[in-house]
């Protein structure tokens, strides 16, 4: 079966569905935890108009009030007029305290100095500065930066390293899309976000599943079965009804995104070495959580 | 006999013995003021769970003076204690442990037996495995300990019945997984599984304190609770909450339930043990 076809298997995706009450309470209590434990009140974020960083600013403002959620709006000139209006839903909506920081001036010097520079490398010199951004306000809020990244593009590594993923905590990062959605809807997210082509907006046009060359529904069903259930390739191909090349390409995906996922190597020379034997917790000092 | 039970679903900090120590005494005067006999704290409630390299900072010694284990003494002689904590021995090892504290003794100290190391958990990395199982006596009747793993293998919690345990004391840091559409996380539902069937087939009390709070992304669902001979829960903590949940059980109800359902007095460990003789050495290599 073409995976790309209009009658794509979904049967698996009932199987993904989540608690979403259970789910809030789990993660808006590692949010208030995670925020606790670094001696802070605050979160920062992205906001991009988009499921993600929405799901992450509802639970945010959930777990910390909205007050102490400051939402950023980073807009490229190409960026569409519809992503800053959904964010301002957003905004509007939580009642969020919101700066517009346009990361044109500082990102185009930079293009401008490689003429020949391709759509990917632009878009990352864009992820990283709004990284840039986020950092800077999150030094002079007092605010842990948030992630938006969700487990199906983890995995796939559909993230700029030290852009997108340079976050201090993960909220939503073990919820696959199709959960994403759920929660989405339980949150009371805009509808319109809810319902739109997911697109990372580096470019005009542009849409994470074209660039992908897949669905969401696709790869979260195919992830859902190798990862969660350890499903061989060969089960998940008979299991989903997508071909066995289609499920070899998700995977392979992921294998050559570990990367993305991991801290740096480290060689190790010495009889204790950060990251191979000395081994400490995130969590281990700083102050106690609270949930 | 009737005894009072507090179960202490506390958030330890990781690494932090004196804010620990600190946090059982507020919940030792709690209990008090409730009328506790016996109060549980979880698994590793000295030292919160992932201790890793912090294992040899962390640990509490009972063969040389220990300020901490000297005011757990002193504090039995107010209320019975179940501590969880990091116990090194002599020679140097260190196991996860829970002492039970009367009267200003250790009654018993237990290592634990089964020390997960897959997928999320790396114990025997960092800890040496228990060796023995063993019931013993309390002022209220006999009774046996497990930590965590080691009640998810039954043959613990069945030579403890064997052993004369009426009353299994289990704590656990049980870390949450399996987000599904139920209204658990489908690791707790394993977990009272378990424990409502030990209530059933050993026909006796299985009295569980689980811990809460976050270790990095793990999060520790709490759901303490007493599970009474019949294998009904008297008990049901809230799940992910800190609390001191405190709940009277009846010791006589050992009695009605045996005698309304003798599985004790028809348990044949002499078969078991000739049977296990005969597997053991048609299996060893």
């Amino acid at each position: 079966m073409s995976d790309s076809s209009m009658t794509a298997p979904t049967h698996i995706l009932s199987r993904m569905d989540i608690n979403t009450d259970l789910a809030t309470q789990i993660l808006t209590g590692f949010i208030r935890d995670n925020i606790a434990k670094a001696g802070l009140k605050k979160a920062v974020m992205g906001l991009s108009g988009g499921i993600d960083s929405a799901v992450s600013a509802y639970l945010s403002a959930k777990a910390l009030g909205p007050e102490n959620v400051l939402v950023i709006r980073m807009p490229y000139k190409t960026s569409s007029e519809n992503s800053l209006l959904d964010a301002e839903a957003v905004i509007e909506d939580l009642g969020l305290s919101s700066l517009t920081v346009e990361i044109t001036p500082m990102v185009d010097p930079l293009i401008e100095r490689f003429p020949d520079m391709s759509n990917l490398r632009k878009g990352n010199i864009m992820a990283r500065m709004r990284m840039i951004t986020l950092y800077d306000q999150s030094m002079a809020n007092g605010a842990l930066v948030m992630g938006t990244s969700n487990k199906t593009e983890f995995l796939l590594g559909y993230s700029t390293i030290y852009g997108d993923s340079g976050v201090a905590l993960h909220p939503i990062a073990d919820l696959y899309k199709y959960q994403i959605r759920q929660i989405a809807r339980a949150l009371g997210v805009p509808r319109q976000i809810i319902h739109k082509a997911p697109s990372a907006d580096l470019w005009e046009g542009q849409t994470d599943e074209d660039e992908l060359g897949f669905t969401y529904d696709a790869a979260d069903q195919v992830l859902y079965l190798l990862v969660d259930e350890r499903y061989t390739t060969e089960e998940t191909a008979a299991e989903t009804g997508f071909s066995h090349e289609f499920v070899c390409k998700i995977w392979e995906r992921v294998k050559a995104n570990h990367y993305k996922r991991t801290m740096p190597n480290i060689a190790k020379v010495s009889q204790r070495t950060i990251g191979h034997d000395f081994l400490y917790l995130r969590d281990y000092t700083g102050r106690h959580g609270s949930v | 006999m009737r005894v009072n039970i507090g179960l202490a679903q506390m958030y330890p900090k990781l690494g932090d013995v004196a804010y620990n120590r600190e946090v059982h005494l507020e919940h030792i005067e709690r209990a008090l003021d409730q009328g506790v006999d016996l109060l549980v704290f979880p698994e590793l409630s000295m030292t919160g769970y992932q201790v890793q390299d912090l294992v040899p900072e962390v640990a509490l010694r009972t063969h040389q003076p220990d300020e901490t284990i000297a005011i757990f003494k002193e504090q039995s002689k107010r209320l019975d204690l179940v501590v969880g904590f990091v116990h090194e021995d002599e020679r140097g090892r260190f196991f996860i442990a829970n002492a039970y504290f009367s009267q200003g003794e250790i009654v018993h100290i237990h290592h634990k037996l089964y020390l997960p190391t897959y997928a999320m958990f790396d114990e025997s990395r960092y800890f040496a495995q228990g060796n023995s199982v063993r019931a013993f006596d309390t002022r209220f009747g006999r009774m046996g300990m497990l930590i965590c793993e080691d009640f998810w293998h039954v043959s613990p919690a069945y030579l403890l019945w064997m052993d004369g345990a009426d009353v299994l004391l289990l704590n656990s840091s049980s870390p949450g997984r399996g987000l599904d559409t139920g209204d658990r996380l489908s690791g707790s539902r394993w977990v009272e599984q378990v424990n409502q069937s030990y209530g059933s087939m050993f026909t006796s009390y299985v009295i569980h304190c689980n811990r809460v709070g976050y270790e990095d992304g793990k999060v520790f669902w709490g759901g303490s609770s007493i599970v009474d001979p019949n294998g009904e829960f008297l008990l049901h903590g809230t799940y992910f909450e800190e609390a001191l949940l405190v709940q009277e059980i009846d010791l006589n109800q050992l009695h009605r339930t045996r005698a309304r359902l003798p599985l004790l007095r028809d348990e044949r460990p002499g078969l078991v043990r000739r049977e296990l003789n005969r597997i053991l050495q048609e299996n060893l290599t």
